[in-house]
């Protein structure tokens, strides 16, 4: 008895959430606070991590470089399999909002491969004694993230039509969500020069609390810094994707009025 | 300060790193706004455009 | 079936297949996949012969011999298994030092001697301040005198 009206709210928010104008809306309300939170974290992590904490007692101040190359490489996985998830959710349920979310990602998460690769490069010169080495296999894998992300954005760019791109565009990002798991488990199935997860391990973060809590900071501030601008970039996109329709129209007239 | 600024040698290495990541925030966050004024302004402009192509027709009628 | 659950079975098998093919690749690729080799790996005879390799271990403590007057060093490189000799000419990195994860490339001459031109630093996924290292080394030397 209780089942059926619980199961039809979840459909009805399952349905919003594909609905342009209620998302379009929903985005605009967030993200402002996103944004405020995100800085507000990000500036406290950032001068917990550079100033607070200690050094470490092998790599000395380098090791304050964890505090943006960890939460980036964290963002560069999260949001592949949140690309590959909307995309998934967009090619079997022809949920065109969902296309949209991984269109949005994408960019993001390619910028955010991009810092890890460059920061872990800054961190490995004084540490390692090596900025890159071909062959490590958690840098070829992070890498080839970078590779699936560019690659979703030029394929779909070969399409005109912007439904078909949609659907073979999803098919990528749902092949290449594989990729996250090996770069995870890479410093474990191989010898690598890359150490081992220092955070998500058998028996807890091997980091001491002093050192561990900026870096928690900066993960929610990196998380809330790419929702804010996901919120953004998803406005925009919906925009473009329904600019034929009426609400979109009287959007357009109030805003320049 | 200047010891703060050197981080033990490695004051290069963590500033730059630092100083990167910063600029690529920074780009995103403007790239995001950007990308739904530039919707929002396309949209405005289309609006106008048929706007003007709708009055000779409505005066052919009148 | 509708469509849609045809979409949702296309999107299983899809992913099923290259989840799949991934595994195998991988495994086929195992042995390129490996950054270095262990002394044990070696022994084995596990590493390439015909072309330089990375060793990588632990330097074996109270192994480093200087030479003095130029930048050769020879060390010993360990997996608490077995242990082979590294001879290296140039700078090292910081993190160099005794009872540290080390990783040379090279390849062991006719001796048995692993002559290295590069020398790289491995460090482990552990993080703490000094005192607490300092701590930490004082409480297992009192363990084992």
């Amino acid at each position: 008895m209780n089942a059926v009206p619980m199961r039809s709210r979840l459909w009805r928010a399952f349905h919003q959430l594909g609905s342009p104008p209620y998302v379009y809306r929903l985005a605009g309300r967030l993200a402002p606070w996103l944004g405020v939170a995100s800085c507000v974290l990000l500036a406290v992590g950032a001068f917990w991590g550079l100033v607070l904490a200690p050094p470490d007692y092998l790599q000395g101040n380098s090791f304050r470089i964890i505090y943006i190359h960890v939460p980036s490489a964290y963002l560069s996985m999260g949001g592949y399999v949140l690309m590959a998830v909307a995309a998934g959710i967009g090619y079997i349920w022809r949920m065109k909002l969902a296309h949209g979310v991984a269109v949005c990602v994408a960019p993001l998460g390619a910028w955010f491969t991009a810092l890890a690769l460059v920061t872990g490069g800054i961190w490995g010169k004084p540490t390692w004694g090596t900025y890159w080495e071909w062959g490590d296999a958690r840098l070829m894998f992070e890498l080839l993230l970078l590779f699936l992300y560019i690659g979703y954005m030029v394929l779909r760019m070969s399409f005109d039509e912007r439904e078909k791109a949609d659907r073979v565009s999803a098919l990528l990002a749902v092949v290449g969500v594989v990729n996250v798991p090996i770069i995870h488990y890479s410093v474990e199935w191989w010898t690598t020069l890359h150490q081992g997860p220092t955070l998500i391990r058998e028996g807890g973060p091997s980091i001491t609390m002093d050192m561990l809590i900026p870096l928690l900071i900066m993960l929610a501030g990196f998380s809330l810094f790419f929702g804010w601008l996901l919120c953004k970039r998803l406005q925009g996109e919906i925009l473009r994707r329904e600019r034929r329709t009426r609400w979109v129209q009287n959007l357009a007239v109030e805003a320049a009025a | 300060m200047s010891e703060f600024l050197a981080m033990g040698g490695h004051g290069p290495y963590v500033w730059s790193a630092y100083g990167v990541t910063l600029a690529v925030m920074v780009y995103n966050a403007w790239a995001a706004y950007r990308h739904q004024a530039n919707a929002l302004a396309r949209l405005q402009q289309a609006g106008e455009e048929q706007e003007t192509r709708a009055k000779p027709t409505v005066r052919q009628i009148g | 079936m509708t469509p849609r659950r045809q979409r949702m079975v296309l999107v299983a098998l899809v992913a099923a297949g290259v989840i799949l093919s991934a595994g195998l690749a991988l495994r086929a690729f195992q042995e390129n996949l490996l950054y270095f080799f262990t002394p044990s790996q070696v022994m084995a005879g596990e590493a390439p012969d015909n072309r330089a390799y990375h060793l990588g271990g632990m330097v074996l403590p109270d192994s480093i011999q200087r030479d003095p007057g130029s930048l050769t060093v020879n060390f010993i490189v360990t997996d608490y298994a077995h242990s082979m000799p590294v001879s290296y000419s140039g700078v090292l990195p910081d993190l160099f030092g005794e009872d540290q994860g080390v990783v040379a490339r090279g390849r062991p001459d006719a001796n048995g001697l692993f002559v290295a031109d590069e020398i790289l630093a491995k460090h482990d996924e552990n993080y703490m301040p000094p005192e607490i290292a300092e701590a930490l080394a004082q409480a297992e030397q009192g363990e084992t005198p």
